[in-house]
């Protein structure tokens, strides 16, 4: 057998990417084409509001953050905001998660009645606007079941979350290979033994990312509830405008809130998720 | 043969269908207690349906299946039950790959048999030096060969202290070199007096251990003979066909 013949030098390089692809490739090219348009859309909205007269007071801002009074540091209106929207938020992601378990082990139930209910619940809910939902929490079922807007905000996002995660929980279920129930059926567990001892602690790995998206999601669509007056960051946020007039700077300051508890949330995750990986 | 004691499986008229496949038909077959009994065949003939009927993992249409007493069927309140004493090795082991060996063995005694975790222990430990790993009782199934996994496996099956164990191609999905630590394993627990149903290609251990030899082919039982007719005189020319093909190298 002999060696293939290859003509060529050793150490030859091989060939480049053209100069110019190569320039614009490069960090330093994207960084300062990222800056530029950044610089743009800041000047263009700065110059826009000049144009039409806009008063920019921003240092009134961090008065709604925090401030030093006689007693000390205080807390402002929109960090009070915030832990509302957090506080909403955690019971209504709670109560979407027991919700969402209970549809999709319906669904997985294999009983024609179950998979049909849970069916039904999910094309009713994804086929009905959050707005819409909330109304019908507030105006409809508050006073029939006697709940307050608090609550009707809380059921709206939790029930409507719940589908969504339903989905996420099915997903997760069965990505469980079917040899870890045969083994568990074979070692005489139940079939509540053996999701929670075997499957759910199993697919928490392929449930958290998408798990994680759904709660961002969930503090997004929680400031819909501000329509109806719940005491929330998007509902203070209106309330301090409405007394300032400062729309332009609440409002960013408001969304900057939110994108930094979003944020922080991810970033948390994807570290648990790190964890979780290690150790399978 | 050991006719003398009392039958612990009994199979009758066995039928099961997958859709409009006849995968089992018309089995009959006696296990008594104590005995070995492996199963060959070709691919596709029923061995491991007819031993996943005998836990449960699938339902025979017609016939009757009794095991340690119980009527197998799927409205039968006993399953759980019967499961506990009858147990299962997998030809892909089927550990659970979130927990420890050790939780693997455990987890059965502590949540099915409601024992407590330093008995638990006890009887996993216990069960592991038999299977001949006791020092890998903290890693997880992942860190563990083949035929590491496969031993656990086996080891968890005997913590529940099943009266009868089935194998379904124990050693069909491990390296060359990892057959023999798992046959082993499965000697030793054959000598013990364990019941055992074993579907099997191995030849070299069905000599060894089996009291009784079982040919099965598209879903009906050809042969059943002790060890020694079976391999010197089988009187069906399919079994001896198929015992030239697997014996030949």
């Amino acid at each position: 057998m002999s060696a293939p013949d290859l003509s060529g030098l050793k150490g030859q390089p091989l060939p480049q990417r053209p100069a110019f692809q190569r320039f614009l490739g490069s960090t330093a090219v994207s960084i300062a084409i990222y800056v530029a348009v950044m610089a743009l859309i800041i000047y263009g909205s700065f110059t826009g509001a000049q144009n039409m007269g806009y008063n920019w007071q921003w240092h009134r801002v961090p008065q709604f953050l925090y401030s030093f009074t006689e007693d000390g540091f205080e807390l402002g209106e929109i960090v009070y905001g915030l832990f509302a929207t957090i506080q909403l938020s955690a019971t209504a992601f709670a109560l979407a998660t027991v919700l969402g378990l209970l549809v999709a082990l319906l669904r997985l139930s294999g009983l024609v009645m179950g998979t049909a209910v849970s069916i039904g619940f999910l094309e009713l809910i994804r086929n009905i606007p959050l707005l819409v939902l909330l109304y019908l929490f507030y105006y409809v079922l508050g006073p029939i079941f006697g709940f307050d807007r608090y609550w009707a905000s809380i059921l709206t996002l939790a029930v409507f979350h719940s589908a969504l995660i339903s989905e996420i929980f099915r997903a997760g279920i069965n990505a469980v290979p079917k040899g870890q129930w045969e083994a568990a059926k074979s070692i005489g567990m139940s079939t509540g033994q053996t999701y929670r001892y075997i499957i759910l602690p199993q697919s928490v790995r392929f449930m958290l990312p998408p798990m994680t998206g759904e709660a961002v999601h969930l503090i997004k669509s929680s400031a819909i509830v501000s329509v109806i007056a719940v005491a929330e960051l998007t509902t203070i946020g209106r309330n301090i405008i409405s007394d300032t007039f400062m729309s332009f700077e609440i409002w960013f300051t408001v969304a900057a809130v939110y994108m930094v508890v979003t944020l922080i949330l991810s970033v948390g995750v994807s570290y648990l998720e790190r964890r979780y990986a290690v150790d399978q | 043969m050991t006719g003398a004691s009392a039958p612990i499986i009994e199979v009758a008229n066995l039928d099961k269908f997958y859709g409009d496949f006849h995968a089992l038909k018309d089995v009959n077959l006696t296990v008594h207690q104590g005995e070995k009994m492996v199963i060959c065949g070709p691919s596709g003939s029923g061995k491991s349906t007819l031993i996943r009927c005998f836990n449960g993992l699938e339902w025979h249409n017609s016939g009757r299946l009794v095991i340690d007493g119980v009527e197998v069927h799927e409205q039968s309140k006993d399953m759980r039950r019967l499961r506990q004493e009858v147990g299962m090795v997998f030809q892909q082991f089927n550990l659970f790959p979130h927990l420890t060996v050790l939780e693997n063995l455990m987890i059965g005694p502590m949540k099915v048999r409601r024992q407590g975790r330093a008995q638990a222990e006890a009887t996993a430990r216990k069960y592991l030096d038999r299977v001949h790993i006791p020092e890998q009782a903290d890693k997880y199934p992942a860190q563990l060969s083949g035929g590491q996994q496969q031993r656990v496996a086996i080891a968890r099956s005997l913590c529940m202290e099943t009266r009868i164990m089935l194998f379904d191609e124990p050693t069909s999905a491990l390296d060359p070199e990892m057959i023999n630590e798992v046959l082993d394993v499965m000697v030793e627990l054959a000598q013990s007096g364990m019941t055992m149903v074993v579907v099997t290609h191995e030849m070299g251990f069905a000599r060894k251990v089996a009291d009784t030899m079982v040919f099965m082919e598209a879903g009906e039982i050809v042969e059943v003979s002790p060890p020694d007719t079976f391999f010197t005189n089988p009187s069906s020319e399919r079994c001896r066909l198929f015992l030239d093909q697997i014996l030949e190298h």
